[in-house]
């Protein structure tokens, strides 16, 4: 069944035609991933899907509703959440606020019960204190609950921010490059996680990424762009074989590599 | 330090309560006690407690950079005032033009005044909020600060409702020790309530990255028009609070200075603590009497110096400058009184003591 779809999709800043003629259709429990070289429009892709940027032009669908143009606040609402390429996470607050602020959205309690902390408040905010302490644990974080976010070392940085992206109960997740700075233990790590919380919250998955270790170890279908149009798809082996492909992602020289 | 506060809570409710009935006693001591003078100064302290706290909400808590408060608290102020004044007092004050009919004939009990005060100001909190959150940083600085003064010019000028420059006079001074304090208190409170409750989380997380907040489902708008409107109720309040203490109002008393006052406050204290901001609203009072002495006339042998007007602004804005180069966390950061860290502190303190003998 069709989770997601975008129809055409169209970025046009002045003069630059960031993606043009953008299709994409993900049923519910793929993992796909969306590849291309730096500035190919990749993160374009992921603004217009979470409300950040308006499409020029196309159409978006989730769950056969059209959302293109939402506030990204209504979008995750509807069940699409997202890291960042470059880690947002609330440096100031502490790690389990970081993850608790994800389920402000589902609250039921107005403020002035917040204020007065009525026993539907109460029983929310232990509800989303556990929930969250409960998401920690899956990434490893339970240690650190009370500190800054800011303290954090790179990797846990990221997997606070997919703990942050889990907890708005999404039904499909976008990364943006998970695995960017990592070393090759924690990347091999990263795979299986992602697979875990795949099954375990019944996932589907639109990742951006450069380490062609993960997208190839991971990615049942692979959608590639260049200069903002997509050039090729199909399994990861079809991908590494096209020779389109090579010559826009890797270079002249890149043929054989990590590919 | 969040889960340190809610674990010893019976201990801490009784603690917060024994300081409250202590504040109230030293009240009611300075009441019979303190000469005229003295119970000012404490009524203005509570007044700019509940004033910064207020608006370190909307700046600090939310991180929305405005500079309004100036027309919140003359909004508050005259609604109130207008409210109160007596219809014979009113005849007599609106000499150029009449007050107009409904407002002519009105008089309220304080306490209904300050009330709608609050609801006045929240009200125009909440429509301001609509084009003023169209916009972020630098521009709603600006925004903020020109409706500022829009308020002030209107004020000026609407002689049927505010008696123009000539203000308002003769209102009852009902404002005591004990309705200035207690709805300080209400209003600590209340934003302490609000802050530490998963809607403040939402404004915090607005502040540290308002692209992420969006991403995680914060309806951004929402909760910044909720800060603003908020913190428009508690100092329209405030407003009437200090018109019953001053008894006299005009358009001069609300420029772009008090609020600039505010801000040096909330900025000394530590953006976004609430127990900064009330820590530096006392030393703002009492220092702002300590330092009277600047503006007057002194002579260094034979020289004769005139005093200054305004000299005290000068080192205020001074202070600001220095701290916001050398010591941008303030007083507090943004960390606040817990009782659990105070106990620590006294523990290390009683140790080091025991230590040194």
């Amino acid at each position: 069944m069709t989770l997601f779809s975008a129809e055409h999709l169209a970025m046009i800043f002045g003069g630059l035609t960031a993606v043009d003629d953008f299709s994409l259709e993900i049923k519910g429990g793929d993992l796909i991933g969306l590849i291309g070289p730096n500035g190919a429009g990749k993160t374009t892709v992921f603004n217009m899907i979470t409300g950040n940027l308006k499409p020029t032009q196309g159409k978006i669908f989730f769950q056969g509703e059209e959302i293109t143009g939402l506030k990204p606040n209504a979008i995750t609402r509807r069940g699409i959440a997202r890291t960042f390429q470059n880690i947002r996470l609330f440096q100031d607050l502490p790690v389990i606020e970081n993850v608790m602020i994800s389920y402000h959205g589902r609250l039921h309690s107005s403020f002035i019960g917040a204020v007065l902390q009525t026993p539907l408040y109460n029983r929310e905010e232990k509800e989303m204190r556990d929930g969250a302490m409960a998401l920690l644990q899956r990434v490893r974080l339970t240690d650190f609950a009370n500190e800054r976010a800011g303290v954090l070392s790179y990797g846990q940085q990221r997997r606070l921010e997919i703990a942050r992206a889990l907890a708005t109960n999404p039904k499909l997740l976008l990364l943006d490059e998970p695995a960017a700075g990592m070393n090759p233990q924690e990347t091999q790590e990263l795979m299986d996680f992602i697979l875990k919380i795949k099954e375990g919250f019944k996932l589907t998955v639109l990742l951006i990424e450069h380490d062609m270790r993960v997208v190839m170890g991971i990615c049942q279908w692979i959608k590639v762009l260049d200069y903002g149009a997509a050039i090729a798809e199909g399994t990861p082996k079809e991908i590494q074989n096209n020779p389109q492909v090579i010559a826009a992602y890797l270079g002249e020289a890149g043929g054989k590599g990590t590919a | 330090m969040g889960v340190d506060f809610l674990m010893n809570k019976p201990r801490d409710r009784i603690l917060t309560g024994l300081s409250i009935i202590g504040l109230f006693t030293f009240l009611y001591w300075a009441k019979g006690n303190a000469s005229e003078y003295q119970i000012r100064l404490l009524n203005n302290c509570a007044i700019f407690i509940t004033l910064a706290v207020s608006y370190n909400l909307i700046n600090g808590i939310c991180g929305q950079f405005s500079l309004e408060p100036n027309a919140f608290v003359a909004i508050g102020a005259y609604t109130s005032s207008l409210l109160t004044i007596s219809p014979a007092e009113k005849q007599v004050s609106f000499i150029i033009e009449p007050l107009i009919w409904p407002l002519s004939v009105i008089s309220l009990p304080f306490w209904l005044s300050l009330l709608a005060a609050g609801v006045v100001t929240a009200f125009l909190a909440f429509l301001m909020g609509f084009p003023v959150f169209r916009v972020r940083g630098d521009y709603l600085a600006i925004v903020t600060l020109g409706f500022g003064e829009v308020v002030r010019v209107v004020a000026n000028n609407l002689q049927n409702i505010t008696n123009g420059p000539l203000g308002l006079k003769g209102l009852v001074p009902h404002t005591n020790l004990w309705w200035s304090f207690g709805f300080m208190i209400f209003t600590l409170f209340f934003i302490w309530r609000l802050t530490k409750s998963s809607f403040g989380r939402a404004m915090k997380a607005i502040r540290e990255d308002e692209v992420a907040a969006e991403a995680m489902g914060i309806r951004s708008f929402r909760y910044k028009m909720m800060a603003f409107t908020v913190s428009g109720f508690f100092e329209g309040i405030a407003g009437g609070l200090l018109a019953h203490l001053i008894t006299t109002i005009s358009p001069a008393l609300f420029t772009f200075f008090l609020t600039f006052n505010l801000l040096i406050i909330i900025v000394v204290g530590g953006l976004g603590s609430i127990t900064g901001s009330v820590i530096s609203s006392v030393l703002f009072v009492f220092g702002s009497e300590a330092l009277r002495a600047v503006e007057e006339p002194f002579s260094i042998g034979s020289l004769q110096i005139p005093g200054i007007p305004g000299m005290r602004m000068v080192i205020f804005a001074i202070i600001l400058i220095i701290v916001m180069i050398f010591a941008r966390q303030g007083i507090m950061g943004r960390g606040e009184f817990s009782w659990q860290r105070l106990m620590d502190g006294l523990r290390r303190a009683e140790g080091r003591l025991r230590n040194s003998r």
